[in-house]
């Protein structure tokens, strides 16, 4: 048989690198950068609460599962306004260069574009883990538009349109700051809550919350509020060990 | 003791055997037996209270309310075929009996296993049958057990019987007059139905019968066909209800000649599900409608809802025109009849409720009998009357619960004794060295058996349970206590032997986590899915939609490889902009990291990405091809649509392409021999699924005869084993060799292999050829593109493999339920039943997906091995 000669080297992972002894900066104390992650997270999770509670206050007969598209369509909405203006408040993303309007036009351009095809990708691992092609389509689509607001418009956000910057945070020992740490960490949670929440669909409980799409779309909310509070506790306890390459 | 590796692996293989075995004997439980060892005669029943033995006043039995009886079963009959909305169109005259004329209706309810064999021995015998009779459904043998037939021959009555021979290999040489008609070629519904209507008009007319039994074959296979909504259903009914009607005229124009009454039944022996099939317990399956029709009813006035029966019990409405001393002796001989059956299945039937307000009633009954007979006719008497008849009723009641209760008891301790032997056997590694001496010698090993045996002794002596375990006898109970508790000790000190090292050799490699048990991703996903799996089995849903769980795993498997296969192929230079972008969106990323592997031909390369997503293409038309499970299985697939009579050109073309690309796809590591045959084979199978009728060549036009096809498909089965005779010989010339030629020797097996895929293609139905010609594309890319480029190791590639083969066992439309199992298959070439090449072609094509799946591991494995 083949012995495996590949685990030695780069891998890329899901998990956020603990260690990295080949190359690294004295450690920085990130405390306040920690704490501007807290609260941007508390900012972000308290969005996605007001977004459930405040439409059931001024639409008549609004819940999560009655009506689940609107809610849908208002958590998509709260989480993506607030994460592009917390970020671009904070300013995380990389500094450019340039600052001509044509340049911003196509980053602009660039990241839209980046979405859309995310959404499409979404939307086609979706029908191929057997979700109905024709019918409910539009509430598919709903669940890849959500999945997208929660990893790609964040990636986005963080890391701007640029495609290098993106594989590299993903593969392991590949973040460079404590943003992308939490990058990872948000993203895999998201990603596995909707994992997670397809499983109970074929159960024969007859609930209302096992009907296409509310257990994947409530997991993976469910899975980005965790992530956004595991998030800077993992980073806060794992400081000492956590180094991060230069740039 | 140090023993080889293969040897500990064969006892280990043996443990599971036996664990499996007892699990089973566990599981099957011995079916409760009647009182009465043998049949039971008429002095075995109970005197009527007071009159003893010196009765002068009448005979020890009652006489019978009526004289001829006509059984008229139809097969897979549902109930809302007759009681549902479109009862009326469907059955008019019945329904009209139902509600108008003198009869009694009830909704019959069938216990699983809904097979028609096991339902006929249940309706004969009154015993609850379980699913060990499934097995023997194909080939039954002649009841032995005490029966309503036999009983009725003893009693001097004449039977007749058309319909199902199924009734002529059970009750061999009871019936007067017999025409049995074969069930096994699903596809004719006429034929079938025709063979026992035209004996009819003969045996209405004569007199020398006293009970008629007709059993209806056409309805159950329609539903096979093409489900209870096929618009060959109404007819059908129609068709029964016409020979309802008739032999209701015939019985009513005899009684005006002055016969004695009549009884008409009309029965189903189970229903069937949304999709045709039966086996399950499911609400559609399981209630059936009874109908009594005869002078001895009172007319109803109106359309009454149906009551629901229950085991074991007599129908008091059946009997409540018949004198109040009839009907109680009736109660209490039916009540005999239970407590006869609970002393035999519970240990204290003394104790139950049900014997001890069997014997108030009893007692009673008495006191009601010596009134009766004292000349008595005051308001007393029926008041008394009245309340014996509750009492009896009651107590039937409870008897029947407890009895219910009893059938649905398993042999728990064994099936926990065989589990633990699994178990152990499981935990046991691969290796070696047997510490068996220090384990015998040791404390535990003597408190073990101890504990062991005070268990049995607790188990077998509390609650009077009947398990197997407690009937063997005590020295070979000590045996297997000393046994087991010698091999847990042998198997715990190995295990403490071997963890200690783990820690020491990660302090030693030091520092890196990577380093002794590090794992992928991937490995993480296949020992996590596999756990889950199992875990999952423990809810009765995730059983019944078992391969929606499969399909689930699979397709993260797909996105895992394609991850992998990524990071592999992007890892050196990437080409700027192209196509992995929208890929790259979900976060799956190569890393830029330095080149390693060398130049691989672009091409390659491509067709490496391209592998995983074709793949999950594949798997999502497959899982369209067959809907299968509980909850979803209604909904129509893929392979309705091609099975319909108008899509047979799509049908053909699908099937011929599939064909042909199996072919293109497995030809190449055959010799020219196999080619050649195994390109015969398939043109024979397309030949005989066009014989068949499933299929049509281009140049056929309409009128086509049907025929059975054997001529096509013993063609077939000479190619196939044609192919494996000469993979055979490559495989005992490889092994004769010098050193083991290893070209020849994979060349045999993956002729072996091919001939096992033609044999495949020709069992498989049409509309599943796309499933057999997707296994082979999805092995021939993920063999060349995927396991041997990214190097999984040998343990990986049997996971994934076992994983495959499992979602392909559900992509072929099988499920958990015993109802899609296809029996047709047995008869491929063969022009009657025999039992073993119809068990053998069965087994072969239901688990072919799995089959093929380990069939080309071990090809795998042995091209990787060189």
């Amino acid at each position: 048989m083949n012995v495996n000669p590949r685990r030695e080297d780069n891998c890329f992972s899901f998990f956020p690198s603990t260690f990295n002894l080949r190359s690294f900066c004295i450690p920085i104390m990130w405390d306040h950068e920690i704490k501007a992650m807290a609260s941007s997270h508390a900012i972000i999770a308290s969005s996605v609460f007001m977004a459930t509670v405040v439409p059931a206050v001024f639409i008549r007969g609004f819940s999560v599962y009655g009506t689940h598209l609107l809610w849908l369509s208002s958590v998509t909405g709260a989480v993506s306004v607030v994460n592009v203006a917390v970020f671009w408040l904070l300013g995380i993303s990389q500094p450019t260069k340039k600052h001509t309007i044509g340049y911003k036009l196509s980053r602009l351009v660039r990241s839209c574009l980046y979405l859309l095809l995310s959404c499409l990708f979404y939307h086609t691992v979706v029908v191929l883990y057997g979700a109905p092609l024709i019918e409910s389509a539009l509430e598919t689509f709903s669940l890849a538009v959500l999945l997208t607001s929660l990893t790609t418009l964040r990636c986005l956000c963080v890391l701007g349109p640029n495609v290098q910057a993106w594989i590299r945070v993903f593969s392991r020992h590949g973040a460079m700051s404590v943003w992308d740490t939490s990058l990872q960490i948000t993203v895999a949670c998201s990603v596995i809550g909707a994992w997670l929440g397809a499983f109970p669909i074929p159960l024969d409980w007859d609930r209302p919350w096992q009907v296409w799409p509310v257990s994947c779309s409530l997991g993976s909310v469910i899975g980005y509020l965790t992530g956004l509070v595991v998030a800077p506790a993992w980073i806060h306890f794992h400081r000492k060990q956590l180094t991060y390459k230069c740039k | 003791m140090k023993i080889r590796t293969s040897v500990f692996a064969s006892c280990v293989l043996m443990a599971q055997v036996l664990g499996i075995a007892l699990f089973l004997r566990g599981f099957f439980p011995a079916p409760v037996k009647s009182a009465v060892p043998s049949k039971s005669t008429l002095s075995d029943r109970p005197a009527e209270p007071l009159t003893g033995g010196c009765s002068m006043l009448r005979p020890s039995f009652t006489p019978p309310i009526t004289h001829s009886v006509v059984i008229m079963l139809v097969d897979a009959l549902r109930e809302d075929f007759l009681f549902g909305p479109h009862g009326r169109a469907n059955m008019p005259y019945t329904r009209h009996l139902v509600e108008q004329g003198s009869t009694h209706s009830f909704v019959a309810k069938a216990r699983a296993p809904t097979v028609t064999m096991p339902r006929i021995k249940a309706l004969t015998t009154g015993s609850i049958p379980g699913f060990i009779d499934v097995v023997m459904n194909l080939n039954s043998p002649a009841l032995l057990e005490d029966n309503l037939l036999w009983q009725a021959k003893e009693a001097g009555k004449r039977i007749v019987f058309y319909g199902d021979d199924t009734w002529v290999r059970l009750f061999p040489k009871l019936f007067m007059e017999h025409d049995g008609t074969t069930s096994f070629f699903v596809s004719d519904y006429t034929e079938v139905d025709d063979n026992v209507t035209r004996h009819l008009d003969g045996t209405l007319k004569r007199e020398d019968w006293d009970i008629l039994i007709l059993h209806y074959l056409g309805l159950d296979h329609i539903g096979h066909i093409s489900g209870p909504r096929s618009p060959l259903v109404r007819p059908k009914l129609q068709e029964m209800d016409d020979v309802l009607k008739k032999i209701h005229g015939s019985l009513v124009a005899k009684e005006a000649e002055g016969s004695p009454p009549y009884l008409l039944v009309l029965c189903g022996d189970h229903g069937m599900s949304e999709t045709g099939s039966h086996g399950g317990s499911s609400e559609p399956e399981v209630n059936t409608p009874l109908v009594l029709v005869s002078p001895a009813f009172r007319r109803k006035a109106g359309f009454q809802q149906p009551g629901v029966n229950s085991v074991g019990r007599l129908i008091p409405a059946v009997v409540e025109e018949t004198p109040l001393r009839d009907r109680l002796r009736y109660l209490q001989l039916n009540g005999h009849q239970l407590s006869c059956l609970l002393r035999d299945s519970v240990a204290e039937h003394h104790r139950e409720v049900g014997v001890e307000q069997l014997r108030v009633a009893e007692k009673s009954h008495g006191g009601w009998m010596k009134l009766y007979l004292e000349g008595n006719t005051s308001e007393v008497l029926g008041n008394v009357g009245k309340k014996v008849l509750r009492q009896y009723l009651e107590a039937l009641a409870s008897m029947s619960s407890a009895l219910s209760k009893q059938l649905g008891k398993y042999d728990m301790y064994s099936m926990v004794a065989g589990m633990v032997i699994v178990f152990q056997a499981l935990s046991g590694a691969a290796l070696v060295d047997v510490p068996v001496l220090p384990a015998l010698l040791s404390l535990p090993f003597y408190l073990l058996c101890l504990l062991l045996a005070s268990v049995h002794v607790l188990v077998c002596t509390s609650a009077g349970a009947s398990c197997y375990l407690c009937g063997l006898s005590w020295g070979l109970v000590f045996a297997g206590v000393a046994f087991a508790s010698a091999t847990l000790c042998v198997l715990v000190s190995m295990a403490t032997r071997r963890i200690p090292p783990g820690p020491k050799i990660a302090a030693k490699s030091g520092g890196g986590s990577s380093s002794g048990w590090s794992l992928s991703e991937l490995d993480v996903l296949l020992l996590v899915g596999t756990a889950g799996h199992t875990l999952s089995l423990a809810a009765s849903s995730f059983v019944e939609e078992e391969h929606q769980t499969w399909y689930f795993l699979l397709n993260t498997l797909c996105l895992a490889i394609f991850q992998d296969v990524c990071r592999k192929y992007f890892r050196e230079q990437r080409r700027p902009g192209g196509l992995g972008e929208d890929r790259d969106a979900r976060g799956h990323h190569p890393s830029d990291a330095p080149l390693k592997t060398g130049r691989v031909r672009s091409r390659e390369r491509w067709l490496a990405l391209a592998t995983p997503p074709l793949t999950l293409a594949c798997c999502r038309l497959m899982r369209t091809l067959n809907q299968t499970g509980v909850q979803w299985s209604h909904l129509p697939g893929m392979g309705h649509w091609l099975n319909s009579s108008e899509h047979k050109g799509a049908l053909s073309l699908v099937a011929a392409l599939s064909l042909l690309l199996v072919y293109v796809m497995i030809q190449r590591r055959c010799s020219w021999v196999s080619r050649v045959a195994l390109a015969l084979g398939l043109l024979g199978v397309y030949s005989y699924r066009a014989a068949v009728g499933n299929v049509s060549f281009p140049w056929q036009r309409g009128g086509q005869n049907v025929s059975k096809g054997t001529v096509e498909a013993r063609f077939v089965y000479i190619f196939v084993l044609g192919i494996l005779f000469s993979g055979t010989k490559d495989l005992l010339r490889a092994q004769l060799a010098a050193g083991g030629d290893g070209r020849l020797k994979s060349r045999g097996l993956w002729e072996i292999y091919c001939g096992l895929v033609l044999l495949v293609a020709l069992l498989f139905r049409a509309h599943n050829l796309p499933v057999l010609c997707c296994c082979l594309l999805i092995q021939t890319l993920m063999a060349r593109f995927i396991w041997r480029k990214l190097r999984y190791d040998a343990a990986q590639t049997t996971i994934m493999h076992y994983w495959f083969g499992q979602a392909f066992f559900y992509f072929q439309g099988n499920s958990n339920n015993i109802g899609t199992l296809d029996i047709s298959v047995g008869f491929v070439g063969l022009e009657s039943y025999v039992e073993a090449p119809a068990i053998f072609l069965t087994a072969l094509s239901t688990y072919a997906g799995p089959l093929l799946w380990a069939g080309h591991l071990v090809c795998y494995l042995n091209s990787q091995s060189r």
